[in-house]
C-alpha cells in the first residue's frame, strides 16, 4: 500500500462518523523506485489532506523533513515535489495494519493489500 | 507504445485460477483490454500521467496495461482475494511499480469519501446476470462519484437503454465508443458451448 492509496482510504464501520485518517501500524516498510513525474505529482497535492500524508510518512520513518505547513509556490520547489513523490509512490507498507481512528478496529494489509472488507454486522 | 505491442502483453498476463461464478469472473481479453486502454489513451489522453482507478480490477489485466502506458498511478479495487494474489504476482512479474491494490466490496462502501479523487475509472464490471442484478449499476454509480474526469466500462448492448437512462438520471453524457464481441470463453460447468459470443458496448461517462 502507497501512501498515496492511504490518503484517500477511509473506514466506514457502522456508527462511525469520522474513519480518517487511518493509523498505520507498519510491521514491514519497503521503498520502491518509481519514476518521477513532477507535473503528476503537482497535480495530486492539492486533492491531498496534506496533513495525514505528513503523519503517516513520519510514522513510517520517511518524514524526510516534509512540512507540516505546505508552502503556497510549491510548484516550483523541485526538491519538495522529489520529496513527496517519494512519501506518496515509493514507501510501501507490506505488513501491518490501518486502525480506525474512532472504533479502533483494526484492518489487516497483508503483502501490501490493505483489506477494507467489513463484516456483515458492521454494515 | 503501439496496440499490438500493448496486446501482446498482456497475453502474458495470469488469469483466474479458480472463476468465482458468484463474482463473475470472466476474464477481459488482451485483445479487448488492450483496444480500450489503447483508445482511452490516444483518443482522450486520460491515462498517462493520470490518477486512475479500476474497479472490480479481477487480476489486473486493465490495471497493468494503464500501468503500462504510464498512469501516475493506477489503483485496482476488488473483493476477492485469490484475484487480488494473481494480480500482484502478475504486478511483480511485469515489474510495474505505479499500481497499488484495495481489498473492499464496492457495493457496499460509500464511495463519497473517494469523490473525485481519481482522474479516471477504468472497468470491466460483472454484467449482473447471475445472483446480482444491478450490480453493474452500483459499479457505474461508485466510478461516476470517484472520477473527476471519465469513466471508461463495458456494458451488455442488451442493455444499452437502461444504462442511457441511468446516466441520464445521474446528470452525466455518455458515448459509445464501439461495438464488440466479448468472446466468453466457457470457464464454467454449466456452459454447453466451447465459447460464447456476446455483444458488448464500450462506453465513455463523462460530466458536462
Amino acid at each position: 500500500m502507497k501512501l498515496l492509496t492511504h490518503n484517500m482510504l477511509t473506514s466506514h464501520v457502522k456508527g462511525v462518523t469520522k474513519g480518517y485518517p487511518l493509523l498505520i501500524k507498519a510491521t514491514e516498510v519497503k521503498v520502491n523506485e518509481v519514476e518521477f513525474n513532477p507535473q503528476f505529482v503537482c497535480r495530486m497535492i492539492p486533492k491531498l489532506e496534506w496533513s495525514a500524508l505528513v503523519k503517516a510518512a513520519d510514522d513510517l520513518g520517511h518524514r524526510q523533513d516534509l512540512p507540516a505547513e505546505l508552502e503556497p509556490d510549491y510548484e516550483k520547489n523541485e526538491d519538495l515535489l522529489k520529496k513527496v513523490h517519494r512519501a506518496l509512490l515509493e514507501v510501501e507498507v507490506v505488513e501491518g495494519s490501518l486502525q480506525c481512528p474512532e472504533s479502533g478496529r483494526e484492518f489487516p494489509i497483508s503483502k501490501g493489500i490493505p483489506n477494507m472488507l467489513l463484516n456483515e454486522d458492521e454494515v | 507504445m503501439k496496440l499490438k505491442e500493448l496486446e501482446s502483453c498482456l497475453q502474458q498476463v495470469d488469469t483466474f485460477e479458480e472463476p468465482k461464478i458468484l463474482l463473475e469472473q470472466y476474464p477481459t481479453s488482451a485483445h479487448i483490454a488492450a483496444c480500450m486502454l489503447y483508445t482511452i489513451h490516444s483518443t482522450f489522453d486520460d491515462i498517462e500521467g493520470k490518477l486512475v482507478a479500476d474497479l472490480g480490477c479481477g487480476c489486473g489485466v486493465l490495471s497493468i496495461g494503464a500501468a503500462m502506458l504510464d498512469a501516475g498511478l493506477c489503483v485496482g479495487f476488488d473483493i476477492d482475494d485469490d484475484a487480488l494474489g494473481v494480480f500482484r504476482r502478475n504486478a511483480e512479474e511485469f515489474d510495474v511499480c505505479n499500481v497499488d491494490l484495495v481489498q473492499c466490496d464496492l457495493c457496499c462502501v460509500e464511495t463519497e469519501s473517494y469523490a473525485q479523487r481519481f482522474d479516471t475509472v477504468i472497468m470491466n464490471p460483472p454484467f449482473g446476470t447471475k445472483h446480482n442484478q444491478g450490480i453493474d449499476m452500483r459499479f457505474l454509480r461508485a466510478a461516476l462519484t470517484m472520477a473527476s474526469t471519465a469513466v471508461y466500462s463495458l456494458h451488455k448492448t442488451s442493455t444499452r437503454e437502461h444504462v442511457k437512462k441511468k446516466a441520464n438520471d445521474w446528470g452525466v453524457k455518455m458515448e459509445v465508443i464501439a461495438e464488440l464481441r466479448y468472446d466468453l470463453p466457457a470457464s464454467y460447468k454449466f456452459h454447453k458451448k466451447k465459447s460464447v459470443d456476446i455483444e458488448v458496448d464500450f462506453i465513455r461517462f463523462f460530466k458536462t
